[in-house]
């Protein structure tokens, strides 16, 4: 009875609280530090699995004499998913990556362009006419080599006005 | 003296002579009896012929301790689960035996990973067979998944508690669709690409948000999501290898974490759900279908100082069957039901394997698995609504379900008796009359882009025949949950209505989405090339 009388003074006298903080608090301390590393070990790791290089070739590819372009109305590139159109007004590439979910859209025969995965449809200059596509197709940038050719850029994109004048 | 020591010398002498062969022999006896006592050594108690040494044999077996000694009567009734859990998991053990068998041929290599499944199919012995199995389980995992979680919510089994349980089970949902998504990816033929190219490009979806609000520039947390998935910009190596290892270790093992704790959960929280009169009829019929002899005669004295519920203390015994052989048996013939049916299906119907993945043409139409479909409709409303934001609504939304539903009657009981059975009926069909009717409406009108063709994306991403139903359906629910003032009811409704929804989408996706995702009345009406 007396000890236990002597325990709950010593438990109510201010140095034994100061003391249980401060001992609260080194512990809630060394546990912050010890979760915020971990944290900040994670957030570090995370850095791994993007690749710092894509595995991409050039997105820059020559197309061939810009001298073949003139005058053609459509040139296809199956290969580099993308058709070459020339106007009065000079030359534009339009991609044929779906910008809904990344399907190759088909050029009809009416020169608009159809997504055979969920429908979506472009008119003859790309611009969204149906289905749940959120943008027009990409305009990619077009350039000429010192060479001569054609060049164009598949990850540079550009507006639906821009031409390239030759 | 002399004589008394020389007599204690000789009789120690004779001693050593006895036992160097007693020793010997004691050998040769033990060896004669090893096969006995490794059997003892194996399994420490004796036949299961009486209750006790069942019980025993249960609780002493590792395979056997996350099973109780003994278990509700009720709980072993085919209607209490239909054993849609136990045949889910025969299917994941299945898979994992049938996996291992396919890895030892397969080579995760765009060059090679197509051969390697053509190898499969027609070089190895049984390889066909596996592969088979392995696809028709996979299916077949994926359905039992989605009827346990109908099971579990129709039974009220997600109540208190079993609130966290519920959570688990969502995760393993996700799971299981997760595994078969990596898996659609690696034989590399034409599906396999171009359903995976959709997919990544549902990652980076949030891009209609970010894009809309400016903000792609600084903030594109969907590219990051789209290269964090494939480690590059488009399908290729990277991401074969990446879907490979997700496939073969990571989500098995993650997997094998959360059934770990969902099973164990299962223990802990008093077994599978009863209706509550179910107990105190029991009471009354102690005596005469159980001996007080059957008493357990474990304590559970350590447990008294934790709280909360233990296993079988203050429970009675009466109702209770011996788990040894009562529930083997039960488990043992969903196992031979699952493996019989599968070993069919593996054996009549072969996995198809289409063309080389060919990046340059796509499928037309490119359908992904039949649990993807409604999905895939869905997506083709708005990429980011269908593929990611319904989704994650309504996922985070049944994990919410046991936190916002609190009400503990009529657990256990399928539909929770009359009331339920008609607010379900009810939902179903205005569920059915609300897909079909916005699904009629959207393909002989079209939706706000054909109406207003420069309407902003922004508006068509959250205003389209996926956001729409979402919207009803939580009507609704609020409306059935006022009506009968019950929120028990409000999420019989919402839950019925999303099942039905994900239903008639799957149909509608299978049978009437031709080339273009056109609408056909069936297969034969496809224009011909």
């Amino acid at each position: 009875m007396r000890d236990e009388t002597i325990r709950d003074d010593l438990k109510a006298s201010p140095r034994f609280q100061l003391e249980h903080q401060r001992r609260d608090f080194l512990g809630m301390a060394a546990m912050w530090s010890a979760a915020s590393a971990i944290f900040v070990a994670l957030l570090g790791a995370m850095r791994l699995p993007i690749p710092s290089v894509f595995p991409e070739s050039n997105s820059r590819v020559k197309l061939g004499s810009v001298d073949l372009f003139q005058g053609v109305a459509v040139t296809p590139f199956v290969e580099q998913r993308l058709w070459v159109f020339s106007d009065d007004q000079g030359l534009y590439a339009i991609s044929a990556i779906c910008t809904h979910l990344g399907c190759l859209v088909a050029r009809q025969e009416d020169g608009e362009f159809d997504c055979p995965c969920h429908g979506s449809r472009f008119d003859s200059q790309g611009k969204v006419t149906k289905g749940p596509a959120p943008k027009p197709l990409l305009r990619l940038a077009l350039s000429v080599s010192p060479d001569g050719q054609l060049v164009v850029d598949r990850q540079q994109t550009v507006g639906p006005e821009v031409r390239l004048k030759v | 003296m002399g004589t008394e020591s020389s007599k204690m010398a000789r009789q120690v002498e004779s001693d050593r002579q006895d036992a160097s062969p007693g020793a010997l022999r004691l050998l040769w006896c033990n060896l004669l009896v090893t096969p006995r006592s490794f059997r003892d050594s194996l399994i420490r108690h004796g036949r299961p012929t009486s209750e006790r040494a069942a019980s025993q044999a249960v609780f002493t077996n590792f395979f056997l301790h996350i099973l109780p000694t003994r278990i509700h009567r009720d709980s072993l009734r085919i209607r209490t689960t239909l054993g849609l859990g136990v045949i889910s998991l025969v299917l994941f053990f299945l898979l994992s035996l049938t996996g291992v068998a396919l890895m030892i041929y397969y080579k995760p290599s765009t060059d090679l990973a197509y051969d390697s499944m053509k190898e499969i199919q027609y070089v190895v012995p049984t390889g066909r067979f596996m592969r088979n199995i392995h696809r028709w389980a996979a299916h077949g995992m994926v359905l039992c998944v989605i009827l346990h979680m109908a099971r579990a919510f129709y039974t009220a089994a997600y109540k208190s508690p079993r609130q966290f349980n519920w959570v688990v089970g969502m995760i393993l949902f996700v799971l299981t669709l997760a595994l078969s998504f990596t898996g659609y990816l690696l034989p590399w033929d034409q599906l396999a690409y171009w359903a995976v190219t959709i997919g990544s490009e549902i990652a980076q979806s949030p891009r209609e948000i970010t894009d809309a609000l400016g903000i792609t520039a600084w903030f594109d947390i969907g590219a990051y999501q789209k290269q964090l998935l494939l480690g590059a910009n488009h399908v290729g190596q990277e991401a074969l290898i990446r879907f490979y290892v997700l496939h073969v270790i990571v989500l098995p093992f993650v997997m094998c974490v959360f059934l770990a704790i969902h099973f164990w959960r299962i223990r802990k929280d008093g077994g599978l759900t009863r209706p509550a009169g179910a107990e105190a009829c029991s009471e009354s019929e102690k005596f005469r279908n159980g001996p007080p002899a059957l008493a357990p005669a474990k304590t559970y004295g350590l447990m008294a100082v934790v709280r909360g519920r233990t296993p079988a203390v203050d429970r009675s015994m009466a109702n209770t069957m011996a788990t040894y052989p009562n529930a083997l048996y039960a488990i043992g013939a969903l196992c031979m039901v699952t493996f019989f049916v599968m070993l069919c299906l593996g054996h009549s119907f072969n996995a198809p394997l289409t063309e080389h993945a060919n990046p340059l043409v796509p499928e037309n139409p490119a359908k992904a698995p039949w649990y993807f479909l409604g999905l895939q409709e869905l997506v083709s409303y708005s990429a980011f609504m269908g593929g990611v934001g319904i989704p994650g609504i309504v996922v985070v939304g049944l994990m919410l379900v046991p936190y916002l539903d609190r009400e503990q009657e009529e657990v256990g009981v399928w539909f929770g008796g009359s009331r339920g059975r008609r607010v379900s009926l009810a939902s179903a069909l205005f569920a059915i009359v609300v897909v079909v009717g916005i699904l009629t409406f959207t393909i002989n009108y079209g939706w706000l882009r054909d109406w207003y063709p420069n309407i902003p994306q922004i508006v068509i991403t959250f205003v389209n025949p996926g956001t729409v139903m979402l919207v009803v359906f939580s009507l609704w629910s609020f409306f059935i949950t006022q009506k009968t003032n019950s929120t028990r009811m409000g999420a019989l409704a919402i839950f019925t209505c999303f099942l039905l929804a994900f239903a008639i989408l799957t149909y509608f996706a299978t049978v009437h989405r031709g080339p273009n995702w056109g609408f056909y009345w069936s297969k034969s009406d496809w224009p011909v090339h």
